[in-house]
């Protein structure tokens, strides 16, 4: 019964219902395209950290988990390598460049990572091979490169560096195109250490053949569920190093948290308006069927039957209205330029989703409580 | 003598707001036969909205016993009261009687699918019962197509399409033109008679007597009379014949009573407080 007065007013009153839906749609959207941005930005930070093989993180000792201040010798590699429960561990070495093409094609900024061919923080590559040996003129580039630029496996790559006050070109061989491997915000070009201390852009020349010093250390542990004890171990066995797993490592990074935190709270006051948008329609459209209702009660319809076909109206509006809305920014999302960093994955969408469906039950609960309360004798004016 | 459907004793309702106490219904014993088509009338202010309230199970009586069917309206709870009214009663009210967004047909089979018997035969009885009614040509019409009697007869298709015991209408041609209005009532009434149901009828237009077999006057909460004389009802029900745009108030009606009732006798006349 209480399915059957629902539809069929719905039906019945298709345009008002159908208008309220697309602003349920509306809505929808722009919880959608703010997880997505916040889902985008936060995987422009961290895409290559979070794909490491690995479960923690060495860091120069006080430099407050920062990629970029960190600094280790060598020694500290050996030196936490030789412990039992480490499986391996990978050097990796951060900084930027720029990637020129010719035939008009605009220049990439992007990610320069020294890694140790076959350790940890080596990506693999979906196509070509990963970076097998320590001395090649070899690459490996995020996938976004080579869509972008047109970049294919054995192409040769020219890198713009900046080795004191002079622009140094060098020409590396793409071996292999990794997936998505984004870091601070660019796509990645993966190296070999020994390449990248080559290659990389310094404001003293003069360091060149000094020992190479990587920036972090990515351990893989023998048992990955021991990642606490094996970071405290580390830390008071080998001076001078502050150890973390990788998810605390990406959310130290510079702004990563204020960011997070504005668009998580943009998305909280969206819902917000959504809730206080469905709940003010439903009440107002209650409000207006005072006396239908009190004649449905009259007549001997249960206060169940009442309060179900309310509940099924918010249910079907807010439905419709979340499907419509999620439509709409998957298509816009299948339309976006590659450089803005929307990202859509299934968990954010899905929690999106369901908190987009709670809105409505949640918004209409008041219209509900109103319907419950409304008395016979009172809206037929008796 | 036919059997009494519906029974009222000592019937009283007290609304109480601080120190005021209002009788708005004061010890009201009446009883409906089936069959059998009764006119409330009274002023404004006279109890009979409260006493068809307190009939139809939508309000609970202070002290006494309404009884329909052989079941007391007054012991029973909120749950019980509205199942009882979806049964048990019918009703048409003076506006607002139908769902907006159901047809008339649908709004006539609302009344069976509340008391789960719909289904091809109930809408085929649903169906017949408006083309008695003279909607054949109406039945897909949402009611803001509908006139206000084609309104009322939809509703009026509505209360006896569940086979009620009991049905109830309140000022059921207060938005409707004299035409129309008997019309309404005439065809109410012949569908009380033909299935044998007793019926109330609230009006404040006494010209709608003259189509009910009995007239109960409440004046201050109480019964002041109750007319079963056919010829005293027309007489009543005439009384306004010359003037059908303005209607004599009830109050003015009632004072000159001895002018244009012709045998007083024709009155019961009912103690207050009596049982």
């Amino acid at each position: 019964m209480a399915f059957y007065l629902s539809i069929k007013e719905i039906w019945r009153n298709k345009g008002r219902f159908f208008l309220f839906s697309l602003v349920i749609a509306l809505i929808t959207f722009l919880v959608l395209f703010t997880a997505g941005l916040g889902e985008g930005l936060a995987s422009a930070n961290k895409e290559y950290l979070e794909k490491i093989d690995a479960q923690v993180l060495v860091f120069q000792e006080d430099t407050d988990y920062s990629t970029i201040e960190s600094r280790l010798e060598y020694d500290v590699l050996r030196n936490v390598r030789r412990w039992d429960g480490i499986s391996d561990v990978g050097a990796i070495g951060f900084s930027n460049t720029t990637l020129v093409f010719q035939d008009g094609i605009e220049p990439i900024d992007a990610s320069l990572v020294g890694i140790e061919p076959g350790k940890p923080g080596s990506p693999p590559a979906f196509q070509g091979e990963p970076i097998r040996t320590k001395q090649g003129k070899v690459v490996v580039i995020d996938q976004r490169i080579a869509k972008q630029a047109g970049v294919e496996v054995g192409d040769m790559l020219t890198l713009k560096s900046t080795q004191g006050t002079d622009d140094e070109f060098y020409q590396l061989k793409v071996a292999g195109i990794s997936g998505g491997q984004q870091y601070f915000f660019q796509p990645s070009i993966f190296v070999s250490l020994q390449v990248w201390d080559d290659v990389r852009p310094k404001a003293n020349v003069e360091n060149n053949g000094g020992p190479i010093i990587p920036n972090i250390l990515a351990v893989k542990l023998d048992d990955p569920t021991a990642l606490e004890s094996m970071s405290n171990f580390l830390e008071e066995r080998v001076d001078g190093i502050e150890v973390t797993d990788i998810e605390t490592a990406y959310k130290s990074a510079p702004g990563y948290a204020a960011q997070q935190n504005t668009l998580n709270t943009q998305k909280g006051f969206t819902f917000l308006i959504g809730i206080l948008v469905i709940g003010g329609f439903f009440q107002i459209q209650t409000l207006q069927k005072v006396p239908q209702i009190g004649m449905l009660k009259a007549i001997g319809t249960s206060n169940h039957i009442v309060a179900n076909a309310a509940v099924l109206q918010i249910i079907f509006v807010t439905l419709f209205g979340v499907a419509l809305g999620g439509l709409s920014t998957l298509g816009l999302a299948m339309g976006l330029p590659a450089g803005i960093p929307v990202l859509f994955t299934g968990t954010s969408i899905l929690t999106a989703l369901a908190a987009l469906l709670l809105i409505g039950p949640v918004g209409g609960m008041v219209s509900i409580r109103s319907a419950l309360k409304v008395e016979p004798l009172t809206a037929l004016g008796m | 003598m036919t059997k009494n459907i519906l029974e009222t004793r000592d019937v009283t309702k007290v609304y109480e707001s601080g120190n005021l106490v209002v009788k708005a219904v004061d010890g009201v014993s009446i009883s409906v036969g089936a069959g059998e088509f009764i006119g409330l009338v009274g002023p404004s202010g006279s109890g009979k909205t409260t006493m068809l309230a307190m009939l139809a199970g939508l309000l609970n009586a202070t002290e006494g016993q309404l009884n329909i069917d052989g079941q007391d309206l007054n012991q029973m709870n909120d749950v019980q009261r509205t199942r009882f009214r979806r049964e048990k009663i019918g009703f048409t009210f003076q506006a607002n009687n139908l769902v907006p967004y159901l047809t008339a047909l649908e709004n006539v089979e609302l009344m069976l699918r509340l008391n789960k018997k719909n289904g091809r035969e109930g809408r085929q009885r649903a169906a017949d019962l408006l083309t008695r009614l003279g909607m054949d040509d109406r039945l897909n019409n949402l009611p803001k197509q509908l006139s206000g009697g084609q309104q009322q007869r939809v509703a009026i298709a509505r209360a006896l399409i569940h086979n009620p015991s009991v049905v109830l209408a309140d000022e059921p041609t207060a938005s409707l033109d004299t035409e129309r209005a008997n019309q309404v009532v005439q065809i109410f009434a012949d569908l009380i008679h033909e299935q044998n149901k007793a019926g109330i009828m609230v009006t404040h237009d006494l010209r709608m007597c003259k189509y009910v077999d009995k007239v109960i006057q409440m004046v201050d909460g109480k019964v002041a009379r109750v007319i079963t004389e056919r010829a005293a009802i027309d007489t009543l029900a005439g009384t306004s014949q010359f003037d059908t745009l303005s209607v004599p108030k009830m109050e003015d009606q009632f004072q000159n009573q001895p002018l244009i009732i012709p045998n007083p006798s024709t009155f019961v006349p009912v103690r207050i407080g009596a049982d």
